[in-house]
């Protein structure tokens, strides 16, 4: 029966309380460690087509008569327009129409930062657009830019009101205590830089737009254009088959989806917008700039008794202020905690979500502090983490959390500290160092999902959700499989199309395995039951004694045995249909999830140049469904991690906000020679309060430890403290110059 | 317009294509082979890297008029046992950069049939993947005729 219920929705650190209709979840977990096919290894799905050139992206779609478009952006951080005149774009070759601020959501009048869209101009080429959108006559009035985060906060100028926490009396501990270290950490703005740009392609089919477009999110695009355009929403068909890469940032339609749609309204054509990699590193969205000042008070046995902070966070011109603060919050057991978070109101462009917003940039600052007051206290930070083990989310309990295991796993390569310090020779100084991490990523309701089963035995699995390369797809087929008790390749995903499939949510926040998961095996035990009931009516058995495994149905005593192609011969070409639906998350709990990562790193005290030498990552993310897809997905977090730990960094020009870094050449990303050694492993213990699977999400937590536990790397091999993302030569030499200055008592004296 | 010959994965196309235009586009949108994939357009991430007469080369910095030797593009490699090796090693994630990445490979074994981590290392640099399969690519490769 559905559900009627009133509850609190997480999505990216973002809370909501919200009526949902949500379905039952009947169905018990399934036993612990590897099943059939869930919990084990298994080739993705899709590979061979993505391998082979064959998978058809957004970027792919060419449709008769589709139209190209070009988009004119703002020069100015701040600016309005006095006039524009389209009248000479429109007189170009090869163009069809032109859109002035205000003909299209995004097409701003008063861009607020450098690269804003403006106007926009549809060719048969996008070379014939480029060179009309140059043509178009702007006169600006240039407005005041503030582009200092500190100035914003001053002039108390947010994108969102400032958040305050408190529990217990922050000021009154920090006086008991008997070490106090304070620190302010910064962290550069970075940018998803996904392979395939934001795009979309509009086609108008008699009064249905079709949008084909590169999102993590078909039905929060098809609600958005839908309630844009004035239409219902059953008139907006949103496909999204193949997706290359979004990490956060392609959550919404974005203008250029209104840009085409509009476009190709009035022109009566298909339109292309596509953005280019330099619009990409300018106007797609970024991971935001933050100041973290950061205190911590302790007792000298380690106990932390008080922690505080102030974090800026430098959003944009629009945009949300991320959860900087939540891993102090949140990661350990102390009483008193304080902390104060802004979103700064800028005139650079919009942050979007990126892979664990916040809780990346807050652990770097929060397991640096921890790490420094461990050398302080000479405590092994191990053991400091262990003694301040939170064992409630401040008063509520956790679902499941198995921190503690990740702790056990990653001991054997704590305990490499000394073999990896002995390897120091000459001006190369080697050390270890660690960081926890703590997110969310539990998903909730609603999704849903059908399943189909023919004639031949094999099932389709029904759903419209997006796999934009996390591999979902494959789990979804596992799911269904272990269900039906069929081998894996009887099972086909048909996703990505919301015209053809249930509701199911988006790909971003770790929900989607945990989200749509649950929905599957619904869908599959639905059918199953069915199968169950057609077979003991055959069979003239009671329909408990049957069960489905390796493709065969048998009765408990033997007597039946039949592979299903046999039993469901009789369907032809009509098929059983199964539905499920995600059920309620665990009233009255937190879900998160927690992990350890342990890093190696060499460097060079000379020119401060930095490697990270291997990474150990041991992770609690409940039942894993993919054991491949699983380390797959926490090497690429590790590797991004690497490249926001050690070289990538927006630069702009602080007088004019102009984005510097618009190329892949001037934005440094890691290449497969920058890659460590990577040791990957899972508690693998199912969250027995969390739906009828007890998975949890993977995309995110990889990538929060990684650049603390790089930092801490770093000061155990040199004793010196890194305060700030990204560890560039310079930020290297000047750490280990200030630690020269810096008398240590216990720290390693490699300087 | 202009007419070019271009010879892609051993088949011969006559097709008309203005002067300005890269052979990633042509491949694309003329020749109709969208396998090779643009996500610079200007030459430093190598998603649409391709193979004249063996040699990997960006075809989006790649004037088509200036090509005259075979083409080969991940259409004309699709049987390529690198396809299966890259497929057993997870070594895709998205798949947008993937197939650059097997081209640039497939030149990399045809010239060096049992490749070190350091040779593939250096030779794929050129191959950016932001969803981070660096370690499965190394390992289809290493393992690519097993």
């Amino acid at each position: 029966m559905a559900r009627l219920i009133r509850t609190e929705k997480e999505v990216e650190g973002r809370f909501e309380e919200v009526w949902l209709v949500v379905e039952e979840d009947p169905l018990t977990q399934w036993p612990d460690g590897p099943l059939s096919v869930v919990g084990r290894d298994a080739l993705r799905q899709d590979a061979l087509e993505r391998v082979r050139g064959e998978a058809r992206f957004t970027a792919d779609i060419q449709l008769p008569g589709m139209l190209h478009t070009a988009v004119l952006r703002s020069p100015h951080a701040h600016a309005r327009v006095k006039k524009i005149d389209l009248a000479p774009a429109l007189a170009l070759p090869g163009v069809h129409a032109a859109l002035a601020p205000g003909d299209a959501k995004g097409l701003e009048g008063e861009p607020g930062y450098c690269g804003a869209a403006v106007a926009a101009v549809a060719a048969d080429t996008f070379g014939q657009a480029r060179r009309a959108v140059a043509a178009i006559a702007v006169e600006w009035e240039v407005l005041e830019a503030v582009l200092d985060p500190h100035e914003a906060v001053r002039r108390e100028q947010f994108t969102m009101p400032s958040s305050t926490y408190e529990r217990g009396d922050f000021a009154k501990a920090l006086e008991s205590a008997d070490v106090v270290i304070e620190s302010t950490y910064r962290t550069s703005v970075v940018l998803h830089n996904s392979m395939e740009t934001h795009q979309s392609v509009c086609e108008w089919v008699g009064d249905t737009l079709n949008v084909y477009i590169s999102t993590q999110y078909i039905w929060g695009v098809r609600s958005a254009v839908a309630a844009e355009l004035g239409i219902p929403g059953d008139k907006v068909r949103v496909v999204c088959e193949y997706m290359g890469g979004g990490f956060g940032s392609k959550n919404d339609p974005g203008e250029y989806t209104f840009v085409a749609a509009e476009l190709a309204k009035r022109t009566g054509r298909p339109v292309r917008c596509a953005l280019t990699r330099r619009e990409e590193n300018t106007a797609a969205g970024n991971r935001n700039l933050t100041i973290q000042k950061l205190t911590v008070g302790a007792r000298s046995d380690g106990t932390i008794i008080a922690l505080g902070g102030e974090f800026i966070n430098g959003v944009g011109w629009s945009g949300w202020s991320a959860m900087t603060d939540g891993p102090m919050q949140m990661l350990y057991a102390c009483d008193n905690v304080r902390t104060v978070r802004h979103g700064a109101k800028i005139n650079m462009p919009p942050m979007k979500a990126f892979r664990a917003p916040g809780f990346v940039e807050g652990t770097f600052g929060l397991e640096c502090l921890i790490d420094e007051l461990a050398v302080k206290l000479e405590l092994d930070p191990l053991e400091l983490r262990r003694k301040n083990y939170a064992n409630a989310n401040d008063d509520t309990p956790y679902s499941s959390k198995n921190l503690m295991e990740c702790y056990d796993l990653a001991r054997k390569h704590w305990d490499r500290r000394d073999e990896v310090r002995a390897r120091s020779t000459g001006t190369w100084k080697h050390g270890v160092g660690m960081a926890s991490q703590i997110w969310f990523g539990g998903g909730g309701p609603p999704s849903y999902a059908w399943t189909r089963v023919s004639s031949d035995g094999r099932v389709t699995v029904v759903t419209a959700m997006q796999d934009i390369g996390t591999g979902t797809r494959t789990a979804m087929a596992q799911i269904a499989a272990e269900e039906l008790g069929v081998s894996l390749d009887r099972v086909t995903v048909v996703l990505g199309d919301s015209a053809r499939g249930p509701y199911a949510t988006l790909s971003a926040g770790s929900s989607t395995t945990p989200s749509v998961g649950p929905a599957v095996r619904a869908a599959a035990a639905d059918a199953k039951r069915q199968i169950i009931e057609i077979a003991a009516q055959r069979y003239d058995v009671e329909e408990h004694v049957l069960d489905i495994k390796d493709d065969v149905l048998t009765s408990a005593d033997g007597n039946v045995s039949t592979t299903l192609e046999q039993l469901l011969e009789i369907l032809e070409n009509s098929q059983i249909l199964g539905k499920g639906g995600r059920g309620p998350n665990p009233a009255g709990m937190s879900v998160l999830t927690f992990g350890v990562q342990v890093v190696e790193v060499a460097v060079d005290v000379e020119t401060g140049e930095v490697r990270v030498e291997r990474v150990a990552a041991a992770h609690d993310v409940g039942r894993i469904i993919n054991s491949l897809g699983a380390r797959s997905q926490v090497e690429g977090g590790i590797i991004q991690g690497i490249g926001h730990t050690l070289f990538e960094q927006r630069l702009h020009d602080p007088e004019t906000g102009r984005i510097l870094t618009t190329s892949l050449d001037a934005y440094r990303m890691p290449t497969i020679a920058d890659i460590p050694e990577i040791v990957c492993e899972f508690v693998d213990k199912p969250d027995a309060h969390l739906t009828n699977l007890g998975s949890k999400g993977l995309g995110e937590p990889p990538i929060v430890p990684l650049a603390a536990a790089v930092a801490n790397a770093i000061r155990d091999a040199t004793g010196a403290d890194v305060h700030e993302l990204p560890i560039t030569r310079e930020e290297m030499l000047r750490a280990l110059e200030a630690a020269k200055k810096k008398e240590r008592r216990g720290a390693p004296a490699a300087v | 317009m202009p007419e070019l010959s271009l010879t892609v994965n051993e088949h011969r196309y006559e097709v008309e294509a203005p002067i300005e235009m890269s052979l990633a586009h042509v491949l694309r949108e003329v020749v109709g082979l969208t396998g090779t994939k643009i996500a610079c357009n200007e030459g430093h991430c190598g998603a649409c890297t391709v193979q004249v007469d063996g040699m990997p080369t960006l075809s989006c910095i790649t004037l088509a008029h200036t090509v005259s030797g075979e083409i080969t593009t991940i259409e004309g490699l699709r049987d390529h046992p690198l396809i299966d090796a890259f497929v057993r090693a997870d070594a895709v994630q998205c798949g947008f950069c993937t197939p650059g990445q097997v081209v640039s490979a497939a030149a990399l074994v045809a010239a060096n049939p049992s490749p070190t981590i350091d040779d593939i290392r250096h030779t794929m640099a050129g191959n950016i993947c932001r969803c981070g399969t660096y370690p499965r690519i190394e390992e289809a490769i290493l393992h690519w005729r097993d």
